[in-house]
Order: C-alpha cells, then sequence, then structure tokens
C-alpha cells in the first residue's frame, strides 16, 4: 500500500468516506441566467452570526445591489437588494435554514437598475489587505458552500495564528450539484482572480486549487491559468465523499490535521468555496455585492435539471418552475446536495447565500427506512472521515448516555453524514449522533 | 392533500442500496460450496442434517419472536445462516433429533434471549455447536469416511491420537473425515473469495488468525499446512470469526482477535484435550470481543497528542 498517493498522477485524498453515486446530471449543462423574478423575499439573515437590521422602510424605492440590512456584530453580513422596486413588507417569512427570519420582500419594477455606489474597486494591486477585507465584508459575502460563515471573519485570524496556505474548494463531493464544477469551467479567471485576491488579503504565499478527477475538464482548465501564475497549484483529489469537507480538503492537499476542536487556522490553513472566490472576484471587478449565486436545479423530481445564476431572494418555486416544474409529485426538497442538504418543508422559500443547489427527489426516491438491529459490520467505522466509531455513539445516544459519547469524542463528528449513508440496516447514525452532540454542547453551557 | 406533504428528514438523503438482508444472502450464497461438497462426500444423510437444521431455525425463531410478539424476522436470512453454519459444524452421521436440539439451542440460548440479531455477544452456531459436545459427546466425535462411509477419525484426531499424517491434497479438497463442512478447503475458499470480493467480510481475522496458527505450529516443530487444512481452522476463520455481530469493530481488534484465536487454537490442538479446536478459540475470543473494542478504539482525527 502506497497511502494516499498514487504514483503517475499524484491523487491526493483523505481516510474513510464513501463512494455514493455521482448523479452528476447536469455537469454539461451551461450556467443558464434565471428570469428576472417578480419579487424577491431577503432574508435579514442568511449567515452563520448575529441578524442584520433592516436600513430600508416599507414604500422605499431601491435599485440592485443597494444595502438593505445592516450587520450588528463582527460575525455578521449585510444583505443588498437583488432587483430594483419597491419594498413592500418587511416581515417574518419561512427561511430554508430552519424557522421564520425577518425579511425584506421586494416587488421589482423589471427595470434591474443598478444602484449608483455600485463601482469597480480597482486594480488587485491598488488594494491594500485591509480593502480588500473591508470589500468583502460591505459585500456580504459568506460562504457559499452551504456553511454560510461571514467571508471576512474568515480572512482576519487572530494575530497569533499564521496563515500560510489559501485552498479553494473545487472539490464538489456533493453528488447532484454541479454549480462549482460549471463556475470553474465558466469563470476559471475569476477563480483565479479572486483566490489571489484572498491570498493577498491574509497575505499568502501558497494557493491551492482543489479539485475531484472526476472534473478533468475543469482541472485542465484551471491548470493552465494557474500555470501563469508562480505560487497557485492546482491539486487533482480523488472523488470521494466527503473530499470537499475542510478538515479532509486541507489533509489531503496539505498533509495537516486540523485539531480536535480546533479551527483549520490552527494549521495555518483558510479554505474558501468556488462559488465565494467567484463572489469575491466580481465584487472587486464590478462592485456588484453578492445578489446572485449559481445554482444547481436537479434531481428525480425535476423535469429538466440545470445548472441556473439565480438572485438572492428567487422563491424555489419560481427556480423549480424554470427547471420545466416537478417531475411527478415530488417526494422531497432539499437545499443543497442529497449527503448534507436540508430538507424543506415549502417550496416557497427564498434562495439564499448558502443555496448551492435545489435537489428535489420523487416520492420513490425519498422513501423511509425502517432502522434494523445494528450487525456490527462496522462500515461506518470504515467510512468515517474523522475516525470515530459511528454505531457504539449511536448506541450512546439512543440510550441517552451523553457522557460516554462525549468521551467518545462525538463532538469530532463533522456531519457529514457517511455513516449513515453507508450503513446495511439503515440506522440513523449521523442523526443520532447530531443529537449527543447538541446534548453534550448543552450540558457544557450548563457548568 | 396529506400525501402531497414533503417529506422532512435529516441529511443524508440517500443510501446505500445494501442491506443486512443481501449481506445474509450473500453468506448463504458463500456457504453453498461448502454445503455441496459436504453432501457429495457425505451422502443424503448429511443433506438431510442441513436441511433440518436450517428449517428448525426459521421455525424456531419464527416460533420464539411469536411466543415473544416480537415482530417476526426470519426474511433477513440470519436464522437460515445459523441453521446452516451449524449444519457444516455436525459430523455427517449425527443423529437427525440432535441437529434439531443443537439447532434450538443455538436460536433460543445463542440469539434470541440476547434480543435477537444484533445481540448475541457468541457465534449462535457454536453456542448450538458447544452444547451438542458437551451433551452427545459420543456421537459428536463419531465420523464418516468419504470413501466408504464407515466410521473414521479425522486427521487431527489421528495425528494426535496415532501419530498418522494424512496427505495435501486429500486435506485440500476434503477427502477425510469430518464435519459436513469443514473437509473441504477448496470449497470454503471458493466462498471466501466469493465474501471477500463483496467486502462482506474482513481479511484481518481469516489472515491474522490462519497466520498465527501457521507460525505457532511452524514454532513447536509441527506441519503449518496441515494444520491449516485439517480440522475446522478454514470454516472457522472465513465464516464464523468473520461474523459481524460477534467479532470486534475496530480494526486493530480484528487483529487481536485472530491472533488470539490463532494462539488458543494451536494450544488447544498441541497440548488440550481435544484433537480441535477451532470452535472454542472462536468462542473465548467473541467472550473479549466488547473489551477488544473498548480498547481498541482509533485515534481521532486531528487528536492531539498527549506527550507532544
Amino acid at each position: 500500500m502506497k497511502g494516499s498517493e498514487t504514483s503517475q498522477m499524484n491523487i491526493k485524498t483523505f481516510k474513510g468516506g464513501v463512494h455514493p453515486p455521482h448523479a452528476k446530471f447536469t455537469k454539461d449543462k451551461p450556467i443558464e441566467k434565471a428570469r428576472l423574478p417578480e419579487k424577491v423575499i431577503i432574508p435579514l439573515q442568511q449567515h452563520i452570526g448575529a441578524p442584520c437590521e433592516p436600513v430600508v422602510s416599507v414604500g422605499d424605492n431601491i435599485k440592485v445591489g443597494q444595502k438593505i440590512g445592516e450587520p450588528k456584530g463582527f460575525v455578521s453580513a449585510p444583505v443588498h437588494s437583488s432587483v430594483s422596486g419597491k419594498v413592500v413588507a418587511i416581515e417574518t417569512h419561512p427561511h430554508p435554514i430552519g424557522s421564520d427570519v425577518l425579511s425584506v420582500v421586494i416587488e421589482s419594477d423589471g427595470k434591474d437598475e443598478v444602484f449608483e455606489g455600485v463601482k469597480p474597486y480597482g486594480d488587485l494591486d491598488s488594494l491594500t489587505a485591509d480593502d480588500i477585507k473591508n470589500l468583502i465584508r460591505e459585500s456580504g459575502i459568506v460562504g457559499m458552500g452551504g456553511a454560510t460563515f461571514p467571508t471576512q471573519v474568515k480572512l482576519s485570524p487572530p494575530p497569533d495564528k499564521k496563515i500560510d496556505t489559501v485552498i479553494i474548494n473545487g472539490a464538489e463531493c456533493e453528488p447532484y450539484l454541479t454549480a462549482d464544477h460549471r463556475l470553474m469551467l465558466e469563470k476559471p479567471e475569476n477563480i483565479i482572480f479572486g483566490l489571489k485576491a484572498i491570498m493577498k488579503a491574509l497575505g499568502v504565499e501558497n494557493g491551492y486549487i482543489g479539485i475531484e478527477d472526476n472534473k478533468p475538464d475543469a482541472i485542465e482548465k484551471l491548470s493552465k491559468l494557474a500555470e501563469q501564475e508562480n505560487n497557485i497549484k492546482v491539486v487533482v483529489l480523488r472523488t470521494k465523499y466527503p473530499q470537499g469537507g475542510e478538515k479532509q480538503l486541507i489533509y489531503a492537499i496539505t498533509g495537516r490535521e486540523v485539531p480536535s476542536g480546533g479551527l483549520p487556522m490552527e494549521v495555518g490553513a483558510v479554505v474558501q468555496n468556488v462559488g465565494t472566490t467567484n463572489a469575491i472576484a466580481t465584487a472587486i471587478k464590478t462592485g456588484m455585492p453578492l445578489i446572485e449565486r449559481v445554482l444547481t436545479v436537479t434531481g428525480s423530481g425535476v423535469k429538466q435539471p440545470k445548472n441556473m445564476l439565480v438572485r438572492i431572494g428567487t422563491p424555489f418555486k419560481e427556480v423549480i418552475e424554470q427547471c420545466g416544474g416537478f417531475n411527478g409529485t415530488p417526494g422531497k426538497v432539499i437545499m443543497g446536495g442529497p449527503m448534507m442538504g436540508l430538507a424543506q418543508s415549502s417550496v416557497e422559500v427564498p434562495v439564499i447565500k448558502g443555496t448551492s443547489g435545489i435537489l428535489v427527489l420523487t416520492k420513490q426516491d425519498a422513501k423511509m427506512f425502517e432502522p434494523r438491529p445494528c450487525i456490527k459490520c462496522a462500515r461506518c467505522v470504515d467510512a468515517c472521515p474523522a475516525y470515530l466509531l459511528p454505531t457504539r455513539l449511536a448506541h450512546f445516544s439512543e440510550k441517552a448516555m451523553w457522557d460516554e459519547a462525549e468521551e467518545y469524542n462525538a463532538l469530532d463528528c463533522i456531519e457529514c453524514g457517511s455513516c449513515s449513508f453507508v450503513c446495511p440496516a439503515k440506522i440513523p447514525l449521523v442523526q443520532r449522533i447530531r443529537l449527543a452532540k447538541s446534548q453534550i454542547i448543552a450540558k457544557r453551557k450548563k457548568k | 392533500m396529506e400525501n402531497d406533504k414533503l417529506v422532512i428528514t435529516s441529511s443524508p438523503h440517500i443510501f446505500d442500496d445494501d442491506s443486512v438482508e443481501k449481506i445474509m444472502y450473500g453468506v448463504i450464497i458463500a456457504l453453498l460450496p461448502a454445503s455441496i461438497m459436504g453432501v457429495y462426500y457425505f451422502g443424503l444423510h448429511a443433506l438431510l442434517l442441513i436441511v433440518t437444521c436450517v428449517i428448525t431455525a426459521v421455525l424456531t425463531e419464527a416460533l420464539f419472536q411469536k411466543a415473544r410478539n416480537y415482530p417476526v424476522t426470519i426474511k433477513d436470512g440470519s436464522a437460515v445462516i445459523t441453521g446452516l453454519l451449524l449444519a457444516l459444524n455436525l459430523p455427517p452421521g449425527l443423529p437427525a433429533w440432535m441437529a434439531v436440539v443443537g439447532t434450538v439451542v443455538a436460536i433460543i440460548l445463542g440469539k434470541q434471549i440476547f434480543g435477537g440479531l444484533g445481540h448475541n455477544p457468541f457465534n449462535p452456531a457454536l453456542v448450538g455447536r458447544a452444547f451438542l459436545v458437551a451433551s452427545f459427546p459420543v456421537a459428536m466425535t463419531t465420523w464418516l469416511s468419504p470413501v466408504d462411509a464407515t466410521t473414521t477419525a479425522t486427521p487431527l484426531g489421528l495425528m494426535k491420537l496415532e501419530g498418522i499424517p494424512t496427505d495435501y491434497w486429500s486435506l485440500f479438497i476434503g477427502k477425510i473425515g469430518g464435519t459436513i463442512g469443514e473437509t473441504s478447503a477448496l470449497a470454503i475458499l471458493i466462498g471466501a473469495g466469493y465474501l471477500l470480493y463483496k467486502g462482506y467480510i474482513d481479511w484481518r481475522i481469516p489472515l491474522s488468525y490462519i497466520g498465527t496458527v501457521a507460525v505457532l505450529t511452524t514454532v513447536f516443530g509441527r506441519d503449518p499446512i496441515f494444520h491449516i487444512f485439517a480440522g475446522g481452522l478454514m470454516l472457522g476463520a472465513f465464516f464464523m470469526a468473520t461474523d459481524m455481530v460477534t467479532t470486534p469493530i475496530t480494526k486493530k481488534g480484528r487483529w487481536i482477535f485472530g491472533i488470539g484465536a490463532g494462539i488458543l487454537v494451536v494450544v488447544i490442538r498441541l497440548w488440550g484435550g481435544y484433537p480441535e479446536g477451532a470452535s472454542y478459540s472462536i468462542l473465548l475470543m467473541n467472550g473479549i470481543t466488547p473489551l477488544l473494542n473498548r480498547y481498541t478504539r482509533p485515534r481521532v482525527f486531528g487528536e492531539v497528542k498527549k506527550n507532544a
């Protein structure tokens, strides 16, 4: 055994993981611009951290790119209007991540007029590290892979943490999703540009773009562009889930393990998503804040799966309609991919900054399984990229043995779902581990 | 409109299409070559024992679950495996009623009283066999010759008691005395190859188990090839020491399990009262499997080294 590196192509990876079917039906479909929505619902919280306060009132006329929500804390990000038109309501509205959120509802006037304040930030060479971080914050950019952590916070590590590596996550290891793949193919210069901006903001000399080997066209295209840069490398990754997990990606590319309970910056690495990197490049080049994103609309429950460029705030329903509508009665609508995405109770929820995909499964594909007894096959143990014993943790969780779950490192679970995917008894392993994690955290808070 | 509601579950939303049933039926398929060879060598009575054990196992499980008001799970195939494995561990001339008794014990005392599939600490088929050896010691050690159906001794018995060796080819193809399913290493290896190909067993246990026997018998001046192919080691190593439910879930635990079982086999064979020790070696290691799981937990990704 040669470990993680194979001889010829030098394909990198991590230990553990699973091989779900790729199902990348949309990989050859160019990004299509979605129709301008007639009405958008823009939640004032689309990020991890403090919600924004509205800075517009009902009846205001506003334009594309105009700020409508001002952040209240450091860990936060402003939100901007994605259409020009009139604010018709500021009210709570169903949100794709959990409960209702205060949202600004804007009726489009169809003119798509750009706000006067939207101006290019100028040449990258003329911008300082602080300029870049400020413009990223002002542009409301957050992690667009789904985690929605405010990007400028990630680019502002405490002074004692020396960052030496920036990694662009082009793994797109979630089955079905192809939005990042298409962005890398169609906007490769933006990915390189965005990476250079991030490297400059952090004062870092090593930039990597990690791409799974099921996207050879993207690897080729970006490798060509990277050759012209002296400090950017494209790294070919084995196609395996969760290759794009932050810790797995850093390990595959640098060989460094993010310490248990720690953040990537503790091993000197910062990881950014492809969509985020593109948003940074767009913001610098045009001044336009994050008001639209590329997402994949796919699954057995959609008639014409597509990659689409969609304005933030467009209801899922409208996006699905532009993909030929539902194929039969939908069983499940998921925001994100099938491994970590969030099932939705309604298609009225809006596309937000973290919507990497809308996956619709038919009733047949959404069927639920009755869990069977664990036969100790240990496939979950082999699959766990955090090297945990999911079957034991799930057992402790079921029996409310939180201390044991903590001792068996439940908090190191990255919730990738590989264990539940691979379990032949269809035991909801990661679901039970999530419960244990929340119980352990609640218990720690009490102390 | 209740039917049109969207399904809400937490992720993941897709699942591997393998299932408990597929694994169990895979094991049954893998046991077919050894079963067929057993019938070929030992005749219709061997077939009768196999059928009796399988039917008894399934019926016992169904009746027990009905009586206890549990869902009946005989379709999962695990009772079939227990019956089949027990049959393959019986002498070919055993009276059928004894096989029935052993099977009932295997299913009830070996499996169901612990809560059924997945909860039993010991391999149920081996529990049944151990019960029969203790209850009917003569019948359980009366062996038939595959050549002329007369009473004979197993190669291990011949070696231990009379010092007579058996030729390798007979050992390999199984033309020797022994239990129905253990004699033909060839048939066992065909089934084992299928299980390895399907990923239903981990190679670590058979390798460390058989490897330990080979090394130790060599160290003690015995013929390792003879010891690998004689007796129940091959059947045990590929089909019972690999039983998922009763063996460790950690890789390190599996290595220790195999090595420990290998040591026990050699100790029993060379110095114990019985000529053969494969089934007891596995049962004893089953007993310490929870401990092995506890003390061989893998290092967690990013675990901070204690001495760093």
